[in-house]
């Protein structure tokens, strides 16, 4: 204890002036301790220094089963976000090589798909992120460092670096913001020792081979999509439904491209057990929930999709009292991101009823940073965000969907417009369009206002991003119908919608 | 029958006429058909000088898909090249066959075609391929192509007639040129390609050759993307001479000939060079040089963005109401009751220059031969005028598309304003076309997308001091791998301050900048502002998002460079 005392009394001499200029007490190494260097950590403490305040930020990667690690950035940077949409890109550019054929493009031979060269290409732009991380955070003068933080009280974190030393550091408030890791099945022999999670795909060194694909949330079929997308055999092993809490009819057109993309989906099914054969193929025995029939295949990888859990385990929580959801294992948050004790506040992937999405937590990070240095009051509105699924075939929402608004304001409550449209570079291409399609909602009575936005196809993120900015100036239906259509785009079909679902027409878009 | 229309019905053949089968009058038509009203649609074009012709569906289904198919043809080489970063091997090297393209694009187009006839009819419009002209009050002389003639009526006359690609009026123009309806249907590779004209279909055009490996050169004739914000309009340009698409400032053409016989020379000669051509600059010096193929495009968005606030001295009336004046175009006189006249010009005026106007065989509106209404046109132009319920100055005659004086010419508006005035004719309606807050796309290599006003205009209307200008470069997720250039993709979000910074033009340069766009438009409509666009969530990874984050003004910094990244 006394050479704790004594470190921060060295601390606090470093520091010192620079703390005195600041104005601040003195009492603490920092105005802001952030643990997890996450897009919202980041984000936060990059806006808390910017606002003047002495911040230091905490990052840790715990390697997976695997043993993979990754750097500064958390999951968007390192096994997230952005080695995903590059897979999907160049997934996308596999169709793109197919198409250019049509286009009057000769390309001789066989046209194949080389993992490492991806890969390599993936981590090396990875590393530079995780690089420009580390710059920014210095060119923002907050403090980085690589140490794993667990709650002492209110006001102190100890952090433990690689090789087990310790450090123990003060500070006015604590932020929490370790996000979450994917799960492993838990009853399922085999699972840990032979599967891999999103966490090792993006980093495989050789081809994934013929993958089972467990789950079928966005990431399971986003890593499919993409899988079956560079030429790998994928499958999907659904237990339930796809996409749960996404919009179900979307989720079946999402779900039916892939399928005809040659992704292949075992539907009402739950893996038993995973043995490795001598070949070194694994070999994955389940049971149809359905018929209750047992059925075996062999892969070359495992790729568990099954949930992520919140990284709150050895952070110390339960000993401070903080409150978690006993279900979830997340944090319980208020509006204002505190948690059940003062000073600590929680956001991002690991509060409690949270999105778990990047942008999400970098606003919620930077409004957090404002409102701890006293500059502003403003809340997170965490309704209404946006969001894409880069499927193959990409799904882009905002807002409610069908069945949530039903639920909310009643069938009768609800006018649903709806198109299948077909994208312009789809007809030279010959490429089937069935599962392009857009659904607005919109309630019945009064300026009927747009309740949710729904669409699939080629840009879906790109397309949904200017109506999510609709929402926030409460746009109606009559403000789409209003507004002129952009020719030749696939945004355009959402301003000329207007088939309703009640009418019962057809919904195909024909002509211009 | 509909009650309201019963009694006058009678007398005439049908509610509605359509003169001209583009996009705002089929919009229009199927609109007004959709109402229970009777619809007749003429639509017959001219071949071009070329013998090009091309099926119904005017600029939208023909050349509007056509420029889409170019340019993700010209997109889906680099992706090609793009995918070789992204682990995709190709044994032999990859090149383009431009006959496949063409046969592909046409089979397409034709297809289409066909499409939206059977559409028509589902749809109960009444479809003619015939030439349409005016000849009395609510009466239309049809001209089949077998050379019938007969007069039809209608209640309501809609003029949608769009307008065409104009000859340069050089030697060797109409011999050697190739316009922007040519090119789709010609059997052979462009080549060494010389691109007349800076407007946005030329600079498309240039693309997408460029694209598919053609060596292209650009010359601005008048001048680089009139009528479009200033500063985005030179950010395309140079990202075009970066790309290696040549640039010819400040001269003109003067003379095309040929140096060979086209017959005898086999595909494979083509790159010897087969049209010289004489370029004039500015300080009197001619220049020879040789393409293989010349295309001049300098008509149709060279009235994009009319200077509406410049005060238009040439507004002529052309033609004025009253029938059984024909004598007007013959003998250049009519009585001066029949002329209607327009504050700032006189009557006598106009007709000095009235047989000016008409002879200029420019737009099509001059082909619909008003010998008996009088339209209010533009001389400059040969545009018609009409007033905000896209009437023209004959209560009964309507006008929508890029026949209209004074408004941008987008397929998506001539849609949208069709679709209207449908629904304020026959559906009892009186929504407007809101001719402000109208997007475009720009189908350039990097494709640039603008809803509202330009810079300048916003400068001008509203004075630099209540103008911020928001703008940031950004760099697209999927450019990173192949390390394209970092900083030729840029937004750029003008507001006015006074209105609690209401944005009031949006401008973005990079890929798919038309989708992006197009929610942005819908969010402008419901009057978006800059703290709107901050409180709003971005949607990650994606290029929109670069739109909810802007802090740089142009205050701050008019050197502004991406450094870091992510």
């Amino acid at each position: 204890m006394a050479a704790l005392v004594r470190s921060r009394h060295r601390w606090k001499r470093i520091n010192c002036l620079q703390v005195f200029t600041r104005n601040l007490t003195g009492k603490y190494n920092y105005d802001l301790l952030v643990i997890g260097g996450g897009s919202g950590g980041l984000a936060c403490s990059k806006e808390a220094a910017q606002l003047g305040q002495k911040v230091a930020v905490l990052d840790y990667v715990e390697p997976t089963a695997k043993g993979t690690k990754w750097g500064l950035g958390g999951t968007c940077v390192n096994v997230g976000c952005i080695p995903k949409k590059l897979m999907h890109q160049a997934a996308l550019l596999g169709t793109a090589v197919k198409d250019a054929k049509k286009y009057g493009w000769q390309i001789s031979g066989t046209v194949c798909h080389d993992w490492a060269t991806m890969a390599e290409a993936v981590q090396n732009h990875v590393r530079s992120l995780n690089w420009g991380h580390r710059v920014q955070l210095q060119d923002k003068k907050v403090k980085y460092l690589n140490l794993k933080g667990s709650l002492v009280d209110e006001h102190t974190v100890r952090g433990v670096n690689k090789a087990g030393r310790e450090t123990i550091l003060t500070a006015k408030n604590i932020v929490i913001a370790t996000g979450g890791r994917p799960k492993y099945p838990t009853t399922i022999p085999g699972a840990m020792e032979h599967g891999i999670t999103s966490d090792d795909i993006f980093w495989l060194k050789k081809s994934p081979g013929k993958t089972l694909v467990v789950g079928a949330s966005y990431v399971a079929l986003e890593c499919a999509g993409f899988l079956t997308g560079i030429g790998l055999d994928a499958t999907v092993m659904v237990r339930s439904i796809a996409l749960r809490g996404f919009d179900q009819q979307m989720a079946g057109l999402v779900t039916d491209y892939m399928e005809a993309y040659g992704t292949k989906f075992v539907w009402k099914s739950v893996p038993n057990r995973v043995d490795k054969l001598s070949s070194g193929a694994l070999q994955v025995t389940w049971t149809d929930t359905q018929t209750g029939s047992q059925h075996k295949d062999t892969y070359d990888s495992v790729l568990w999709a099954v949930g992520r859990a919140p990284e709150t385990k050895a952070l110390g929580l339960d000993k401070l009292g903080v409150q978690l959801n006993k279900e979830t294992g997340k944090i319980v948050v208020g509006a204002d991101e505190s948690t059940s004790v003062p000073n600590i506040y929680a956001f991002g992937d690991i509060g409690e009823g949270r999105p778990e999405l990047t942008p999400t937590a970098i606003k919620a990070g930077k409004l957090l940073a404002h409102r701890l240095a006293g500059q502003s009051a403003e809340l997170m509105n965490y309704d209404n965000v946006p969001t894409t699924v880069f499927t193959p075939l990409e799904y882009g929402c905002v807002g409610l969907s069908e069945e949530e608004a039903e639920k909310r304001h009643g069938k009768d409550g609800i006018e649903v417009y709806h198109a299948f449209y077909k994208p312009l570079e789809f007809t030279v291409a010959e490429r089937d369009a069935s599962q392009c399609y857009i659904k607005v909602i919109c309630e019945r009575g009064g300026n009927r206002k747009i309740l949710g936005l729904h669409f699939t196809g080629p840009n879906a993120g790109e397309v949904t991003q200017g109506f999510s900015m609709g929402f926030q100036c409460g746009a109606t239906y009559s403000h789409l119908l209003q507004t002129v259509g952009i020719h030749p785009t696939c945004g355009e079909e959402v301003v000329k919608i207007n088939i309703t679902k009640r009418s019962g027409l057809d919904a195909t878009v024909t002509g211009c | 029958m509909d009650p309201t229309t019963g009694p006058l019905l009678g007398f005439y053949d049908y509610d509605l006429l359509v003169i001209g089968g583009g996009s705002g009058g089929l919009a229009a038509a199927k609109v007004a058909a959709g109402l229970r009203k009777k619809v007749l649609i003429l639509d017959l074009m001219a071949p071009s000088a070329r013998g090009i012709k091309r099926g119904l569906g005017g600029s939208s289904f023909n050349a509007d898909s056509i420029r889409k198919y170019l340019q993700q043809t010209s997109l889906l080489g680099i992706a090609i090249n793009d995918s070789q970063m992204y682990g995709w091997k190709f044994k032999e090297e990859v090149s383009h066959g431009w006959s496949d393209l063409v046969q592909a694009v046409q089979e397409q187009v034709k297809s289409s075609t066909v499409e939206l006839k059977r559409e028509l009819k589902s749809c109960g419009v009444i479809y003619l391929n015939a030439w349409g002209v005016i000849v009395g009050p609510h009466t239309v002389e049809v001209t089949e192509t077998n050379g019938r003639k007969r007069c039809l009526t209608a209640e309501t006359l809609l003029i949608a007639t769009g307008d065409r690609p104009q000859y340069l009026g050089i030697p060797g123009d109409k011999e050697y040129c190739l316009t922007s309806e040519d090119l789709p249907s010609l059997h052979h590779p462009p080549g060494r390609t010389l691109v007349v004209g800076g407007s946005a279909e030329g600079l498309e055009w240039a693309g997408f050759l460029f694209g598919l490996g053609m060596s292209v050169t650009v010359m601005l004739q008048p001048d680089l993307l009139p009528g479009f914000d200033c500063k985005m309009a030179e950010k395309i340009e140079n990202h075009m001479i970066v790309g290696g698409v040549n640039f010819l400032y400040h001269c003109s053409l003067t003379k095309v000939k040929q140096t060979e016989d086209v017959i005898s020379a086999p595909p494979q000669h083509l790159s010897k060079g087969r049209l010289q051509v004489t370029v004039m600059y500015k300080d009197g010096q001619t220049k020879h040089e040789d393409f293989d193929t010349v295309c001049h495009l300098f008509f149709l968005f060279l009235q994009h963005y009319p200077h509406q606030d410049q005060q238009q001295p040439h507004i002529y009336i052309c033609v004025a109401v009253v029938c059984r004046c024909c004598s007007l175009l013959e003998g250049k006189h009519a009585p001066a009751t029949s002329v209607w006249s327009v504050s700032g010009c006189s009557a006598a005026k106009s007709m000095l220059h009235f047989s000016g106007c008409c002879s200029e065989p420019r737009f099509c509106a001059q082909q619909l031969l008003f010998n008996c209404c009088m339209f209010l046109c533009v001389r400059s132009t040969g545009r018609i005028l009409v007033n905000e319920r896209d009437q023209t100055n004959i209560d009964y005659i309507y006008a929508v598309g890029s026949v209209q004086h004074g408004h941008p010419a987008t397929t998506g508006l001539s849609v949208h304003a069709g679709r209207l005035l449908a629904r304020r004719l026959y559906g009892g309606e009186s929504i407007l076309c809101d001719y402000t807050n109208v997007p475009t796309v720009m189908l350039t290599p990097l494709e640039y997308a603008a809803c509202g006003l330009t810079e300048e205009k916003a400068n001008l209307t509203f004075g630099e001091n209540s103008i911020e200008v928001y703008h940031s470069f950004y760099w697209p997720m999927e450019w990173t791998l192949p390390s394209r250039h970092k900083n030729s993709c840029y937004v750029k979000v003008i507001c006015h301050i006074p209105e609690q910074e209401r944005v009031v033009g949006l401008h973005i340069m990079g890929p798919n900048a038309g989708d992006v766009l197009q929610g942005f438009v819908t969010a402008m409509k419901c009057g978006l502002t800059k703290q709107q666009l901050d409180a709003t969530v971005g949607i990650h990874p994606g290029s929109a998002q670069v739109l909810t984050s802007l802090n740089q003004t142009r205050r701050m910094t008019d050197a502004l460079m991406l450094r870091g990244n992510c």
